[in-house]
């Protein structure tokens, strides 16, 4: 099909604008991560006036990121594993079967979606404290807190994704499976799981990156040893002043692994996407 | 048992040319399994949502400040005051309320709007195969899969006064003396439309993307055959088919934006200004700044409620419109 030259030309223009509009923030944190102090303290410059990697040493000294991370990690990826496989189980039996209940329970997980994150802050911040106070089992500043939260943050996204995902999967072949002799768990792991590979692996993309960048819970329900990265690289900020390039170091280094690993799965998510959102 | 099954496989196969035949299958055996296979989805939602929520409403009726905390169920009851501070527009709680309020609704509307249009402007623009496709789709998603915080730290960094790059970008370019607050004062407002905008169209775009993929290409080939342009094939053909994804991406991407806290939070810090004064942090700032937790449940209840009539009036709207097309 021929392009017009017009359209040939607010393609480039326009695309062109986005990219830079994309990779400015980019451009700025790499950078700025490799300055020296006073060039971060002064002016904005484009090229740094020596390249430093000390910023990449110095984050690791300034603030315990070290913990920071490994925290993040822990909650994140629990969270994530826990989510998908809930998802898994709950989205099987939505698509599989027609139970009693079945609409109202889709209703209530999707309507969870519209509420405002602050409107169980209080109430949950609330609940764990009294539970600690009843049990002596601290989920108010403990990392098991903050999973729990998390896990439940994507858990709709992810059941109504895999539904759809699911229900794209033939029933023909549940039926082989089963007059090979499997039963519905036997089929769930072995049929219907590696079929919807796709749909699961971008669940699980969006449920790490959901609790990878949380700050409203973390920012209330978090104490000094269960912080994670969202509200532990605020301290590269003093009453005096703030270590930009430390911050723009330490946001490259918190920043990698999330978008490589999205990167590399991207794929799986625009497919999990085709499939399961967008029928 | 088996007499049911055959009879189930039999329905289905009979009903197997549509798609929507209502969903009948093994009824008979496993009554209990997928309620077993629910419990844990149903248990934490109960826990971290549904309990919550009650509790939250609950709380709003209730006198709660900081003394009342750790034995918040011994609070003194308030009835609907907490309701009437939030809606009384000659108060200032009220008044405050309402200007944040308008806030949002503006910032959500620019923000999913711009979003939205450059979304469909990129995947229209990378609809067909040229040289750099690949890459400048992995270029585009990049904001989507930076955590948020670290993304929006490295905006508050460009848009500082005397350090950042976008002063500096707009004096080397003569549009401005390099000196203009971007944090505070009026001009909070545009930085953060942007900095949203920056971090949400990709998603847009990626879900656009995946759209497109399923639509039929020979459609498109007949169209420009019959002389249809661009623009013509766009109105005609890309938006109509596009229709049902565009109305819950839109809907998805309202909802985000409007509850939206990591943005303004990590973009300021603890001093909102106020023309930027987005209502998940102001319902935040009652809380857990002034310690006026009944007040706060108060206002997130208001908040659900216009939410839940905005989302059924648009589903209502929506669904009625794809029904007479």
């Amino acid at each position: 099909m021929r392009e017009s030259t017009s359209f040939k030309v607010i393609r480039v223009v326009g695309l062109a604008l986005l990219t830079l509009f994309t990779l400015a923030p980019l451009y700025v944190m790499i950078v700025s991560g490799l300055k020296p102090l006073s060039d971060v303290q002064g002016a904005f410059s484009w090229i740094p006036s020596h390249v430093t990697l000390q910023p990449f040493v110095d984050i690791w000294r300034t603030i315990p990121l070290a913990r920071y991370f490994s925290n993040s990690v822990i909650v994140s990826v629990s969270a994530a594993a826990f989510s998908v496989l809930i998802a898994i189980f709950a989205s099987y039996a939505v698509s599989r079967w027609n139970f009693r209940g079945r609409r109202l329970f889709q209703i209530t997980v999707l309507s969870t979606q519209m509420f405002p994150g602050i409107l169980f802050l209080l109430p949950l911040y609330l609940i764990f404290v009294n539970i600690g106070q009843a049990t002596g089992f601290a989920l108010q500043g403990s990392r098991i807190g903050l999973i729990i939260t998390y896990l439940t943050f994507s858990l709709p996204f992810s059941i109504w994704m895999l539904v759809g995902y699911f229900d794209t999967i033939p029933h023909g072949l549940d039926e082989a499976a089963k007059v090979d002799g499997a039963g519905p768990m036997r089929t769930l792991w072995s049929v219907v799981i590696p079929a919807a590979k796709p749909g699961i692996v971008a669940v699980g993309i969006y449920s790490f990156m959901t609790a990878w960048g949380e700050t409203l819970f973390a920012s209330v329900m978090t104490n000094d040893s269960s912080k994670t990265l969202a509200i532990g690289l605020r301290e590269y900020s003093t009453q005096i002043s703030v270590y930009w390039n430390q911050v723009m170091a330490a946001s490259l280094v918190v920043s990698v692994p999330v978008v490589v690993g999205f990167l590399l799965l991207q794929r799986y998510l625009v497919q999990g996407l085709t499939a399961g959102a967008v029928k | 048992m088996t007499a049911t099954d055959n009879a189930v496989r039999e329905g289905r196969r009979a009903g197997k040319g549509s798609a929507k035949t209502p969903r009948r299958r093994r009824v008979a055996q496993n009554r209990w399994l997928p309620y077993v296979l629910l419990a844990p989805a149903i248990i934490f939602e109960l826990l971290v949502h549904v309990i919550p929520m009650l509790t939250g409403i609950g709380i709003s009726f209730l006198k709660l400040n900081q003394f009342f905390l750790r034995n918040w169920v011994e609070a003194p009851f308030a009835g609907l005051s907490n309701y009437r501070y939030a809606i009384d527009v000659n108060g200032s709680i009220g008044k405050a309320l309402l200007w944040s309020f308008a806030v949002t609704i503006a910032f959500t509307v620019l923000v999913v709007g711009i979003s939205w249009v450059l979304g469909m402007f990129a995947a229209v623009m990378l609809q067909r195969s040229f040289r750099g496709r690949a890459l400048l789709r992995t270029i585009f998603l990049i904001p989507y899969a930076l955590p948020v915080y670290a993304a929006v730290i490295v905006w508050k960094f460009m848009l500082s006064r005397d350090n950042g790059m976008v002063n500096h970008l707009l004096a080397q370019l003569h549009i401005t003396d390099g000196h203009t607050f971007w944090l505070i004062g009026n001009n909070a407002f545009a930085s953060i439309v942007v900095v949203a905008v920056w971090r949400l169209w990709p998603f847009a775009l990626l879900t656009l993307m995946a759209g497109m993929q399923s639509l039929p290409t020979d459609v498109y080939e007949a169209a420009s055959v019959d002389g249809a342009g661009m623009w013509q094939q766009f109105r005609k053909l890309t938006l109509p088919m596009l229709r049902g994804i565009n109305q819950v991406l839109i809907l998805v991407l309202f909802l985000w934006t409007f509850n939206d806290f990591n943005v303004p939070y990590t973009l300021f810090s603890a001093s909102i200004p106020k023309s930027a004064d987005l209502i998940s942090i102001h319902v935040y700032q009652s809380s857990f700044q002034n310690f006026n937790f009944g007040l706060g449940s108060a206002m997130s209840v208001l908040l659900l409620l216009f939410l839940l009539v905005v989302t059924g009036l648009y589903l209502l709207f929506t669904s009625r419109r794809s029904r007479r097309a």
